[in-house]
């Protein structure tokens, strides 16, 4: 499997996931999009040392995995990109910020290591949350409730449009690399004669292709936007989701659950 | 070059989607102002094309490893730069939403670090005077040759530029120890070998549409083009040699000289940089009025202040009751997916 088959197997995974049925599923996506964009924001903004503030925060992530029945491996998977840029730049802290400010019986732990493991759970923890959100949302319906957020027409149509040819264009190249490769085989990528024609073969037929696109999009009766089918109403319960999200975070924010159950326990 | 969330602090995220929304804003206006509706599906095809493209791999001659085209620079030269950093904005947001790469909070800075760049500056400072001036002479080899100088000057600019910003932005949220002149040395070098790649591939791509169909190109002047006198590969090989000379000289003197960035980015040594290299949050390691005030700034304009816990001093050093909290905040975490389980088999066996 090349690396294009790759992707398109992960979108045709992301849009399987989201086209099943669960409560998260069921919510408006609006609702999930502002939940999300609240739990990112408030994830990244523990202070670098604050461990014990952050740990509980895997909570909401594991609870909508479990509702939503998504498998939590799939999630993973996807770490493999992000994860390495983080690590580069976390791996550094542990050399330069050598300050011991913790002890566990005799072994004293600095703050470069701690603030490394929260910038590695920063990470974690985001990716869960953004992946969750698109793993229970079809991207028509997240466009759908964008427009109603009134964001900008022509960016929406752009996503849906682009969504749409990305796979098509991911296909016809994945299939072209293939034949590219069974003609010159052993060689590692595409040569230094054909590096200008390899790509700029398509993309001319492919402009060519989008003025008929356009003219068979207008006779569909396209006029200047697109018409959503699943659109439907923010409802109470999508309301109330919010703001339990939000009351949520900000509890899990400002008061240290881990210090009090800890508290409860050892003292 | 994609950023992860966890590399942004919530003020330097929501500034960067500021920032990103008022290019896009001014984008936006153009582009309805030409009222060209049949360019939307031009904007969209040019645009997963090109997201499909990235993933090609072109080997590289003379090494084992391989490269891959420039979107920015491309997309602009082909729909204009407006249209380009839309289409760039549309890449970057699939690539967040369905590949996790980049973060969701971190796409405005993302966009403003490859898609800005790529398409404004690439576009206004570099493609279109190029295009504009008659710099290899005229006619038909004169302009593939200004094409090629064009991509490749813009790619290593505009790949300078965005990782310069990823420095700065990371910098910034304070997120690591590593200090600024370090992190500068270590992103720039890297990032100038992979923008002299990146523009030959992505000239080769451009030449080749230059060849067949010129009026495709913005700024281009179609009716020079006619009969090839040099071939691409010559061109390309020539190119790829300066590039290499040029490309490998400038990192030695960056790497070997980071101190030269600090200087540059703060004036002089006596204002600038001292004897506190480390980054800290209350100065980001430079002890100069300029640093002083974007740290002000950015408290001021915090989105959720830089809190630390009553005591922060101890924020982290509070030791046994805190493991002991974790450990049952995870217990309760395994409980939730047990419950989770259960209802599930349930659910199945009801099926």
């Amino acid at each position: 499997m090349n690396k294009m088959q790759k992707a398109l197997h992960e979108l045709s995974e992301m849009d399987e996931l989201a086209s099943r049925r669960s409560p998260v599923h069921r919510l408006h996506p609006a609702a999930k999009l502002i939940a999300t964009i609240a739990y990112i924001l408030i994830t990244l903004s523990f202070d670098k040392y604050d461990l014990n503030g952050l740990v509980p925060m895997v909570l909401w992530p594991v609870l909508l995995f479990q509702i939503s029945g998504i498998n939590v491996r799939t999630c993973f998977y996807k770490l493999r990109i992000v994860l390495p840029l983080v690590m580069a730049v976390g791996l550094f802290n542990p050399l330069f910020d050598r300050d011991i400010i913790v002890t566990v019986g005799n072994i004293g732990i600095s703050g470069g290591v701690i603030s490394m493991i929260t910038l590695m759970l920063k990470g974690v923890f985001c990716l869960m949350a953004s992946f969750l959100l698109m793993a229970t949302t079809k991207i028509e319906n997240l466009c759908a409730a964008l427009r109603k957020m009134h964001f900008p027409q022509i960016i929406v149509t752009l996503l849906l449009l682009t969504y749409r040819y990305v796979g098509v264009m991911t296909e016809e190249l994945a299939v072209m690399t293939d034949a590219y490769h069974l003609r010159a085989p052993g060689q590692k990528g595409i040569d230094i004669s054909a590096w200008g024609s390899f790509l700029g073969q398509l993309l001319l037929r492919s402009m060519d292709r989008a003025q008929e696109l356009y003219s068979s999009m207008l006779l569909r009766g396209y006029h200047d936007h697109f018409h959503f089918a699943e659109n439907r109403p923010f409802n109470f319960k999508d309301a109330a989701y919010v703001a339990v999200c939000i009351l949520f975070f900000l509890l899990l924010r400002y008061v240290s659950i881990t210090q009090i159950l800890g508290g409860a326990i050892v003292r | 070059m994609h950023m992860a969330d966890a590399l942004l602090s919530p003020a330097v995220a929501t500034t960067m989607y500021a920032a990103t929304a008022a290019a896009a804003g001014y984008s936006i206006n153009k582009v309805r102002k030409d009222d060209d509706p049949a360019k939307l599906p031009v904007m969209a095809v040019t645009s997963a094309l090109v997201f499909a493209g990235q993933m090609i791999n072109y080997t590289i001659p003379g090494t084992g490893s391989s490269g891959h085209m420039c979107g920015g620079m491309l997309l602009s030269a082909l729909l204009g730069p407006e249209a380009g950093f839309l289409s760039m904005i549309v890449i970057l947001a699939i690539q967040c939403l369905f590949f996790a790469d980049g973060g969701l909070m971190a796409l405005g800075a993302n966009c403003w670090n490859m898609a800005f760049y790529g398409c404004f500056v690439g576009y206004y400072l570099i493609w279109r005077p190029m295009m504009k001036s008659k710099c290899f002479g005229e006619g038909h080899s004169a302009q593939r040759t200004r094409i090629i100088a064009a991509s490749l000057i813009g790619c290593i600019v505009t790949l300078q530029l965005g990782a310069f910003s990823v420095v700065l932005e990371t910098s910034l949220s304070g997120i690591t120890e590593l200090p600024f002149g370090a992190f500068c040395a270590l992103m720039q070098p890297i990032h100038l070998a992979i923008g002299c790649i990146e523009g030959l591939i992505t000239s080769a791509v451009l030449v080749f549409v230059y060849e067949s169909r010129p009026e495709l190109l913005m700024d281009v002047d179609a009716a020079e083009s006619g009969e090839a006198k040099r071939s691409l590969k010559s061109v390309v090989a020539i190119l790829a040699v300066v590039a290499l000379v040029v490309g490998g000289g400038l990192s030695l003197f960056a790497s070997s000289n980071p101190d030269g960035l600090e200087w540059a980015l703060f004036g002089n040594a006596d204002s600038g940089y001292s004897t506190n290299m480390g980054l800290d949050e209350e100065n980001f390691g430079v002890e100069s009025n300029a640093a002083e005030k974007a740290g002000e700034i950015q408290e001021k304009t915090s989105f959720l202040p830089d809190y630390a816990f009553p005591g922060s001093d101890s924020a982290a050093g509070t030791t046994v009751s805190g493991i002991v909290g974790g450990l049952i905040v995870a217990a309760f975490a395994l409980v939730i997916c047990l419950i989770g389980g259960f209802f599930r088999r349930k659910g199945h066996q009801k099926e």
